[in-house]
């Protein structure tokens, strides 16, 4: 059971061989006995998510169940979720319960019927690529526990992995569903910018955040994003376009399919592992009937550069609503009102948060605008043009999710530029707003490797597709890592 | 480019984020590094390309200037720090 596709648990549960307060109390007490050594849930609330799988159940025996009522998913603490603590890895929400639903938790409770298994771990604030900088400590890599799961979405990705639930949410600005699912042998998804609902999703740099799914397969993925996306009212740029069914091409076949190698993904720079494995996958889509063209991204060297300019610019903005008023930490002493806001957000951030706050406040003060912001919102641009360019030669892009496997806890936790650049190849795909995917395609060392799918815009139901083809002619994202029976 | 220990404290300023000497040196060290990361960015000519601020260049969309949330005061001023007749309690500015 725990190794279950979700359709394979939407049918069990609909047959009636298993309740939803059973799968419920499998997933919540493998987390009780293994979590301990993960860490990869911060809040857990049996007895909400039991109440939730109680009226999952009343759904199902009264015939109005949709494919996922009653199964299980774990939420990135991202989310706010009505009488939940939503902490987003910070002190500065350590004891944040949300007063409402983001529109993600919403559609998949009250519309879904899902069942929240509870809030994940994270980077604070989404901030980091290996679940080091939360304040409620690291995440293990359930495939070696003295490894980085990767981050921001670590917890998430860890959970899956573990199988203390069956899927989870995520989120990517430049990489947080793509890393941490490539190290953690997981298929994930990062929309297109602005299908997926922002509202009630903690923002980082909202021009780049987008909220996807994450799990064991790429079915399971387009079943949630069918839950996830659509257009909201409330996020102010969320796309108004027709619902799709994203599982309708899960079976197209894969002949004549292009798919475009970006020179710059395959040069230096990438452990020798993980390309191996890359080839390997690519090889194996030839065999299904894909042909492959080479295409070039010329400045996509330069997007871990604009990235480092925009979305701390961004974060700097979104993260002075943390000033100890209205919501959120307050330093238990203060002076004046100055003061409280200082020491409020001194204490309340950690090192990569403020980090990250102080270079955009630097990049937006005045007269330093057009050499940085300006300028990176112009090469910005250009990565944009390059993909234009090459998806006229191409159906979708691959090449490595990160330019290696998961490193060891601590490796690259004192420079922060050795850790932004394991976004290197991640990072071009928000900028540019497109959708990505990171899918397992085998191990280096006993590590799991990601392939990273990139498609043009709106292009989630193909990529979906062509996804869940190599998973049907291979059994890498089923394994599952020693040691989590 | 080369941020001083002075314009660290100036940044830390503008952000109300208080920051002692030690931390300063320490950051200064890290933002110096980060900037010679985004540096590489200078050597681009981008004179002519247009800046893109977002990736659907859309207008904001336009809604009709009635009320469309209830009142939820209480809820939310249940999580802040301190409230007082429902108003938010902050050290006093104005003497």
């Amino acid at each position: 059971m725990i190794d279950a596709s979700l359709r394979q648990l939407s049918q069990a549960l609909a047959a009636k061989q298993v309740s939803s307060v059973e799968l419920t109390r499998l997933f919540l007490d493998r987390i009780e006995r293994l979590n301990p050594a993960l860490n990869a849930f911060v809040t857990v609330d049996a007895e909400k998510s039991l109440n939730s799988a109680r009226a999952a159940d009343a759904r199902i025996a009264g015939g109005t169940a949709g494919p996922l009522t009653g199964i299980p998913i774990a939420q990135k603490d991202i989310f706010c979720a009505k009488g939940w603590r939503t902490t987003c890895g910070s002190r500065m929400l350590a004891n944040f319960v949300a007063p409402y639903d983001a529109t993600v938790i919403c559609k998949m409770h009250a519309d879904a019927g899902m069942v929240s298994l509870g809030k994940t771990n994270m980077d604070e604030f989404a901030m980091g690529s290996s679940n080091e900088t939360s304040f409620f400590g690291p995440v293990r890599n359930p495939w070696d526990g003295e490894r980085v799961p990767g981050g921001s979405s670590g917890g998430s990705a860890a959970a899956v992995a573990a199988r203390l639930a069956p899927a989870a949410t995520g989120t990517d600005t430049g990489g947080s569903i793509r890393q941490p699912a490539a190290l953690c042998n997981l298929t994930g998804l990062k929309p297109t910018y602005g299908v997926v609902s922002r509202y009630g999703m903690i923002a980082f740099a909202s021009s780049l955040d987008q909220g996807g799914p994450m799990a064991k397969g790429a079915e399971d993925c387009a079943l949630l994003l069918n839950a996830m996306a659509g257009f909201d009212e409330r996020d102010s740029t969320s796309l108004n376009r027709p619902a799709e069914d994203y599982a309708r091409d899960l079976t197209r076949p894969l002949s004549g399919l292009r798919i475009g190698l970006p020179r710059e993904f395959f040069g230096e720079g990438c452990a020798a592992g993980v390309m191996t494995a890359v080839r390997a996958a690519l090889a194996e889509y030839e065999k299904l009937g894909a042909t492959m063209v080479e295409v070039s991204l010329p400045n996509s060297h330069l997007s871990v550069p604009a990235y480092y300019v925009i979305a701390p610019a961004e974060a700097s903005s979104n993260l002075s609503r943390f000033d100890g008023v209205r919501y959120g930490y307050r330093a238990p002493e203060y002076g004046s009102l100055d003061d409280m806001y200082k020491k409020s957000r001194a204490q309340g951030f950690g090192d990569e948060v403020k980090r990250r706050i102080l270079i955009g406040t630097y990049v937006l003060s005045h007269g330093y605008y057009d050499a940085y912001y300006l300028q990176a919102q112009r090469i910005r641009r250009l990565i944009a043009d390059d993909f234009v360019e090459a998806f006229k030669a191409c159906d979708v892009i691959m090449g490595p999710t990160s330019p290696s496997t998961a490193f060891k806890l601590g490796e690259k936790a004192a420079d922060p530029v050795q850790m932004y650049l394991s976004d290197i190849y991640t990072i071009a795909v928000n900028l540019a707003g497109l959708p990505g995917m990171s899918i397992p395609c085998g191990f280096a060392d006993g590590l799991p490797v990601g392939l990273q799918l990139i498609g043009n815009y709106f292009a989630e139901a193909r990529l979906l597709n062509v996804a869940h083809r190599y998973q049907q002619a291979t059994d890498w994202h089923q394994r599952r890592p020693a040691g989590v029976e | 480019m080369s941020l001083t220990l002075e314009q660290v404290q100036g940044i830390a300023h503008l952000a109300r984020i208080e920051i002692s000497e030690s931390e300063a040196v320490t950051t200064q060290g890290h933002l110096n590094g980060i900037f010679r990361l985004i540096e590489q960015m200078q050597a681009v000519d981008t004179r002519g390309v247009e800046p893109m601020a977002h990736a659907q260049d859309l207008s904001q969309r336009l809604r009709d200037d009635t009320v469309t949330e209830e009142d939820r005061r209480a809820a939310f001023q249940a999580v802040a720090p301190e409230t007082e007749a429902g108003l938010y309690l902050v050290p006093k500015v104005i003497e």
